[in-house]
């Protein structure tokens, strides 16, 4: 039953959150896209630039519609459906959550309002300035959210308390910077860039190859070239940092991610592709480059990778001391004036949420086997092939990007975008895959932390709500059925809008 | 730093303050949102209807996104119990409120009679709903909930979803759904003419008097009817949030001790009587904008009512009453209560300021030319 629920509840956020994430990334990357045609607008007075700004505007406003709705799924699902998380940890996540909204929902959403509808009622400057707070607002709203999920991933800055029983803050500066979410910041905010700038990208291109709205079509996309080029860099080179602090703070996920069993000799050769035998532990064959894992994981040449045998022993170590501080808390919890006992599980209690794994299997500690803790030892590293594969999906789309948004970039600099119609064909067949990169990034750093929700402090396993399966079956048809229809109507309007291009403004100025 | 328990007791006002903050931004334009049906006719006034909160109603909504967020980090265990404990309600309440961004922004982007309809009656349900389960809710918490914890904190519900439609929460969703009508027509009236200004000055007089009566019945009901919880013995508030470290018991009329222990309490509900009392007054000599401020104050203190009441209980347990979460115990850390003060100190104003500032851009009144002269690009 409690395993059911598991898997359902993780269903249910996994499908809600993926879902989140096919608007956000647009909205992230389309606000500055917005502000450039707008200060080009203001610097040179060409009504152009406003037409575009509206008409790109107005795919970001359907866009953004969707962005709010399932955001606000993604607030309730934490208390829905993980409450035991939520009681957990709330103390250290629930901080940026709050000042996501103080700090960066309010100003994204008042001044969205006033972009829409401020054109006539705002002097030119003014209007700029709404935009740019706007798109202020967005990236801060990324910059919390994963300040939040970066603690998921590095818990650091916080303590475990026997007597309220869950992690406490015990520094905020050292939850912000925590360097896992800076990587994750960065790499992110530039994914969406990449989003954007293909979005602009492959519908001007559609537009040159039907001869439809030249002059607009031509500068939006040198626009976006330019835009591109530069997200494509930048992801690329803030995915690498994101690589060096998975490796250091957390082993499983890069020794997963890179199939690597065995702790090579410093410093590691990185595998380019390689045939995974689960079963059998190990690879069938690989094809490797020298040196690169060890420069790329770890900075150096002399520190060495981890490989999921060794990582499993050394988890061994963990668990089997986490039993004794599970056992430890709990004669705490009935006794908790006992000055001892209270020191020394101070002293053990950095493997509790190691002991907390084997509550998957049992729940009074005394009944542990060999066999069951061979089990949880076994469960700390995620399946290996996915992570594999979708890593390598992954990094082949971003330097896919990269060679695109060049070619556009050199066409458009000399001039003649519209006439390389492979080009433009390409561009447009692309559309859907950052898309699909992004989807993929999230999965391997997603599923990469399991078991846990909180890495090496509260597995997954326990952080559901004591909820019937039944309940939470129903609420997924529900999201399924709704989200169906919302993007039905969503893509309706997106393609009958770019397809009606932008027509409308031109008349009216 | 502030000490512990004077931030427990800020962080019960500052909750207290966000979620009258909700009422009077979100509440006013989820009112439109009911009365959009009723008061506009044919599309070009129902037009008029939803571009009255067009520019506004997004960052109204953050209101909500950040009390949620706020009680997720001040009172997580009231975040995980109240979530999970109402789990259906809380999906009716996202479900409907699935239906505004999408009916504001893309209703009328088709021109199409069935397309539109539809999305009006979206808007219905994303203004109507929410505020009726919100009221519900408090019903519900003033009656006690039946939850209990396990030794490791996990919190179990145990009564079912239908439990929750009992009589008095019905009737507290009808006042808090009232009182949200009321104020949506007042704005209303403020911002339109003609006929959609008469018809909001009707529901108006309507709305408020209806939640003034509701209100009146609802709190003699509490007085005589519904037990209230009390803590037995002494209890240390300053100690480290543990819910099961006290004991609470079930007691008629527990609900009013707060009152006649501290009499200037009492100033709370006659603000709630007094201010709707002069709101529905003004709004009848067409004061529009004054009136709005008093359903304001009124909405605060029918709000602060039901939280005075209370405390220091924020969530009483009818099935274990020791179980029952009171600001002394739901409450996150020291560090985390002290940094989230400072982040509402620092950034309410400026939020003020700028929501301020958007309403002054977008002021004066919205008119049929307004809409026919801008038909592509308002909603
Ligand atoms: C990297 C960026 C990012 C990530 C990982 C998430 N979000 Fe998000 N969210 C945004 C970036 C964003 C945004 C760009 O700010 C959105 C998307 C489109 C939009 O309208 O605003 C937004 C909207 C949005 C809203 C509506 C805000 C409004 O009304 O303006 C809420 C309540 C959330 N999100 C909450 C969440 C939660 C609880 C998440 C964790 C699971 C989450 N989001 C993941
Ligand atoms: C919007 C982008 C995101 C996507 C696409 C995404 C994707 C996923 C996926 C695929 C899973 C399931 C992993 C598995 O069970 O195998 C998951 C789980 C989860 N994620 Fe994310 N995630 C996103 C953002 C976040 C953020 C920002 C947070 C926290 C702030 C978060 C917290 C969680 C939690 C609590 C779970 C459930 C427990 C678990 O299964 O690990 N996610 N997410
Ligand atoms: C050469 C290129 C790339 C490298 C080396 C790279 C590297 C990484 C790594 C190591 C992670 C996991 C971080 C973690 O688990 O905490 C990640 C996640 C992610 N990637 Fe990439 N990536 C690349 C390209 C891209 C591209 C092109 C996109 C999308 C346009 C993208 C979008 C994402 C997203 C959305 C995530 C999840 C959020 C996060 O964990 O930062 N990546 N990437």
């Amino acid at each position: 039953m409690q395993e059911q629920l598991v898997d359902i509840s993780r269903l249910q956020f996994a499908a809600t959150a993926m879902y989140h994430f096919l608007f956000v990334p647009l909205t992230i990357g389309m606000t500055w896209i917005l502000v450039i045609m707008e200060s080009v607008y203001v610097m040179t007075g060409k009504t152009i630039y406003k037409d575009m700004t509206k008409f790109w505007g107005k795919l970001f406003g359907i866009n953004f519609a969707l962005g709010v709705t399932t955001g606000i799924t993604m607030e309730f699902q934490f208390g829905t459906n993980w409450a035991y998380y939520s009681h957990y940890v709330g103390d250290i996540f629930g901080a940026p959550l709050a000042i996501e909204g103080l700090m960066a929902f309010f100003l994204e959403s008042t001044f969205i309002g006033l972009f829409f509808f401020g054109w006539n009622k705002l002097p030119k400057a003014q209007h700029l300035l709404v935009t740019l707070l706007m798109a202020i607002g967005t990236n801060l709203s990324a910059l919390w959210i994963l300040i939040a999920n970066g603690w998921m991933q590095n818990p650091v800055g916080s303590d475990f308390s026997y007597v309220t029983m869950r992690m406490e803050m015990t520094n905020f500066w050292d939850v912000i910077f925590n360097p896992v979410a800076q990587a994750k910041f960065v790499h992110t905010v530039s994914a969406g860039y990449v989003v954007g700038a293909m979005f602009v990208l492959s519908i001007s291109a559609y537009y040159l190859l039907n001869n439809k709205h030249i002059e607009f079509a031509k500068r939006s996309f040198r626009i976006a070239a330019a835009f591109g080029l530069a997200a494509a860099c930048s992801v690329i080179v803030l995915g690498d940092e994101s690589g060096y602090t998975v490796g250091e703070a957390q082993e499983t996920k890069l020794a997963a991610m890179e199939a690597i069993w065995h702790t090579e000799k410093a410093p590691a050769g990185l595998n380019l592709i390689a045939s995974i035998d689960e079963k059998a532990q190990k690879n069938n064959w690989e094809v490797q480059i020298p040196y690169a894992l060890g420069i790329i994981g770890t900075r150096s040449l002399s520190k060495e990778v981890k490989g999921i045998t060794e990582i499993k022993e050394r988890n061994r170590e963990r668990i089997i001391a986490g039993i004794e501080a599970v056992k430890t808390l709990e004669q705490l919890r009935r006794n908790p004036s006992d000055k001892a006992m209270v020191a020394r599980f101070e002293t053990i209690k950095k493997d509790l949420g190691y002991g907390l794994l084997l509550r998957k299997y049992v729940t009074n500690m005394d009944e542990v086997t060999p066999a069951i803790i061979q089990k949880a030892v076994d469960s700390t590293i995620p399946a290996v092939t996915p992570m594999f594969w979708g890593f390598r999906a992954m990094v082949g789309l971003g330097f896919t990007f990269l060679l695109l948004f060049a070619a556009s970039f050199y066409y458009t600099l000399r001039g003649k975008c519209a006439h390389e119609k492979w080009l433009l064909r390409a561009v447009l067949w692309s559309l859907p895959l950052p898309w699909v990169a992004c989807e993929i990034g999230w999965f391997v750093a997603e599923y990469g932390r399991q078991p846990w929700t909180i890495y090496g402090v509260l597995p997954t396993h326990l952080s559901v709500s004591a909820i019937s399966v039944e309940n939470v079956y129903g609420s997924l048809a529900g999201f399924i059925g709704f989200y169906t229809l919302l993007l039905v109507v969503e893509l309706y309007l997106m393609f009958k809008f770019a397809r009606l291009g932008p027509t409308q403004y031109s008349e009216q100025h | 730093m502030l000490d512990y328990v004077t931030l427990k007791i800020i962080w019960w006002v500052l909750v207290g303050v966000l979620l009258i903050g909700f009422a009077i931004m979100d509440g006013h334009d989820m009112g439109v949102g009911t009365l959009l049906p009723f008061v506009g006719k044919g599309d070009t006034e129902r037009r008029v209807v939803i571009n009255t909160v067009a520019p506004h109603w997004d960052g109204n909504q953050v209101w909500f996104i950040t009390a949620g967020g706020a009680v997720f980090a001040a009172w997580p265990l009231i975040y995980a119990t109240a979530f999970s404990g109402f789990y259906w309600a809380m999906m009716a309440v996202l479900w409907s409120l699935f239906f505004r961004p999408v009916g504001f922004d893309y209703r009328s982007k088709i021109e199409n009679k069935i397309w539109r309809q539809t999305w009006d009656w979206g808007l219905f349900v994303g203004g109507f709903i929410p505020p009726v389960i919100f009221g519900v809710a408090f019903g519900n918490l003033l009656q006690g909930v039946p939850f209990y914890f396990d030794e490791n904190l996990l919190v179990h519900y145990t009564g079912s979803f239908w439990a929750l439609l009992n009589p008095f929460a019905l009737l507290a969703g009808l006042v808090s759904s009232a009182m949200i009508t009321f104020h949506g027509a007042i704005y209303l009236m403020l911002r339109t003419e003609g006929d959609i200004h008469r018809r909001a000055k009707i529901a108006a007089n309507i709305f408020g008097i209806l939640a003034l009566g509701l209100f009146a019945i609802a709190g003699i009901w509490v007085a005589k009817g519904i037990g209230g919880y009390a803590i037995v013995g002494n209890y240390d508030i300053s100690a480290l949030p543990n819910p099961l470290d006290k004991q609470v018991t079930h007691q008629t009329g527990a609900w009013m001790q707060n009152y006649s222990k501290m009499p200037i309490t009492m100033a709370i509900p006659a603000l709630a009587f007094i201010s709707g009392i002069i709101a529905i007054f003004l709004a009848k000599i067409e004061k529009a904008g004054a009136a709005f401020v008093f359903s304001s104050l009124m909405m605060a203190g029918i709000i602060g009512t039901a939280g005075i009441s209370m405390f220091p209980f924020l969530m009483p347990s009818s099935s274990n009453p020791n179980s029952s979460l009171m600001v002394w115990d739901s409450a996150s850390s020291h560090l985390t209560l002290g940094i989230m003060f400072w982040a509402v100190v620092i950034f309410m104003p400026i939020i003020i300021i700028y929501t301020s500032w958007a309403y002054k851009v977008m002021s004066g009144k919205v008119t049929k030319n307004y809409i026919e002269d801008n038909k592509h690009s308002v909603y």
